[in-house]
């Protein structure tokens, strides 16, 4: 059994949080060389110079991205021969909790969700946990952003709504609150599971790179069929016209019951802050 | 499409000759308030308080900033998004509110009091915080500072780039930008 110490856990997302708010990853970027080159509106493509232009005065590391720092998500997968000396929870927590301090970032955590009173530390962050093989942690961290999420919807479909219900929804979904969720987006979608595990899985697509398809070739078919859907939308970057309005469709999926077709849209903004780490 | 270099606060003129698509540099004082300083503001009249700045011809940029770093003005201050505000925006323009920096989509209500009350809807870039942040050269903030980012800020801004996605006509660059490039690839 390894053994690593909580402490190392808590640096590792103290680091992440910090550096995904300044820097977005090279994926995202050359996701938005392509989207540049692809839009045919004269708007559009400013636009996409402004967020590109952002892109390099973030990475310098004085002023973060957004200033919606986001809400931290952590998958957290856990091989069976490993163990944290201390507590996980509270260590990713901790991590969270400086990474957001030190780095300068908004705190736009509340801690009712009525009362609405600011935690004033980001916290609590929400994590995922799985138990794998092997003896490392893997902690996929996301930072999301508060406007695209209130975007997202999800659905529980019939079965007979099949694969062009799924694909209406997404579609539908792009086509209602698009505009508003500061496009280009990265949709996760996620299909199948249940009620609480599509949204999970929508989340993890939403937070895996742009240029990473699904490894089955009937998703990752329907991954490009969507995206060239939406952008026929005409929505555009930031919603004022244009062909490029997602940059790309991100699908996870799981089994389901005989009765259900669950299927939900995460959708992400252009501020698409992921990262992974390997302890 | 005109560009326009423009100077806060606005008037009717000024908001008159705006249409959308236009660009314009907007330079002068705004006032920085979002979802929750726009109920206390409101709350407030109601009480019977004054609103804690001079609406007259004022310009409100929707912005929850990030904390500025030592020695710095401001940290990233890029637009939020505006519908969560269409319940409060008709009041402020009948106060005398005359512009409004944001992104995203309004309702017929504000569309129909920014055509009353002569008000132009300005669209920011949404995320591109650390582009905004160049511009903006003053911020204090003047009411309600428990409420953190979303307090209520003076900003001074020079050249903030804009595009007019609503004028006093009814115009929406949201729905016109879309029809316009809907079916296109």
């Amino acid at each position: 059994m390894r053994v690593i110490e909580a402490a190392k856990v808590t640096e590792a997302v103290r680091a992440l949080a910090m550096e995904k708010a300044y820097k977005l990853s090279g994926d995202v970027l050359r996701a938005f060389d392509e989207g540049e080159k692809k839009e045919k509106s004269e708007t559009g493509k400013e636009i996409f110079r402004q967020i590109k232009e952002n892109a390099e005065i973030a990475a310098q590391g004085e002023v973060p991205y957004c200033q919606d720092c986001g809400m931290a998500v952590i998958f957290a997968e856990i091989g069976k021969d490993l163990r944290v000396d201390g507590n996980l929870e509270a260590a990713i927590q901790e991590g969270v909790r400086r990474g957001y301090t030190e780095g300068y970032l908004r705190k736009s955590v509340l801690g009712d969700p009525l009362r609405r009173k600011n935690t004033g530390d980001n916290t609590p962050a929400v994590i995922h946990y799985s138990i794998g093989e092997g003896d490392k942690l893997k902690l996929t961290f996301g930072a999301k952003g508060g406007g695209s999420e209130n975007m997202s919807r999800l659905a529980m479909l019939k079965p007979s709504d099949g694969e062009e219900g799924v694909k209406n929804f997404v579609v539908e979904t792009v086509s209602i609150g698009g505009a508003n969720a500061c496009p280009p987006l990265v949709l996760g979608v996620g299909i199948g599971g249940n009620f609480e595990k599509v949204a999970e899985i929508a989340k993890k697509a939403a937070l895996r790179s742009p240029d990473k398809r699904n490894p089955d070739p009937y998703y990752a078919a329907m991954e490009e069929e969507l995206k060239a859907r939406c952008n026929k939308l005409g929505i555009g970057p930031m919603g004022l016209g244009g062909v490029v309005t997602v940059l790309a469709v991100n699908i996870e999926v799981f089994p389901c019951h005989l009765v259900a077709l669950p299927v939900a849209v995460n959708v992400n903004c252009h501020a698409d802050r992921h990262g992974e780490i390997v302890l | 499409m005109a560009e326009y270099k423009i100077q806060t606060p606005l008037t009717a003129e000024v908001v008159k000759k705006l249409k959308i698509g236009d660009k314009v540099l907007l330079s002068g004082v705004i006032y920085g308030a979002r979802d929750a300083a726009h109920k206390r503001i409101l709350d407030g009249l109601a009480k019977g308080e004054k609103v804690p700045f001079d609406v007259e011809g004022s310009v409100i940029y929707y912005v929850g900033p990030s904390p500025a770093r030592p020695g710095k003005v401001i940290g990233a201050a890029g637009p939020t998004t505006a519908y969560r505000m269409d319940a409060y925006a008709p009041k402020m323009m009948e106060l005398g509110m005359r512009g409004m920096i944001a992104k995203g989509k309004r309702n017929d209500a504000v569309k129909d009091a920014m055509k009353k009350h002569f008000v132009a809807y300005f669209g920011a870039t949404g995320g591109a915080g650390a582009l905004i942040n160049k511009c903006i050269k003053k911020a204090e903030v003047v009411a309600y500072e428990d409420l953190g980012p979303e307090a209520l800020r003076r900003m001074e801004v020079s050249d903030f780039p804009l595009v007019v996605v609503g004028d006093c006509y009814g115009g929406d660059l949201y729905a016109e930008g879309r029809k316009q490039w809907e079916g296109k690839s």
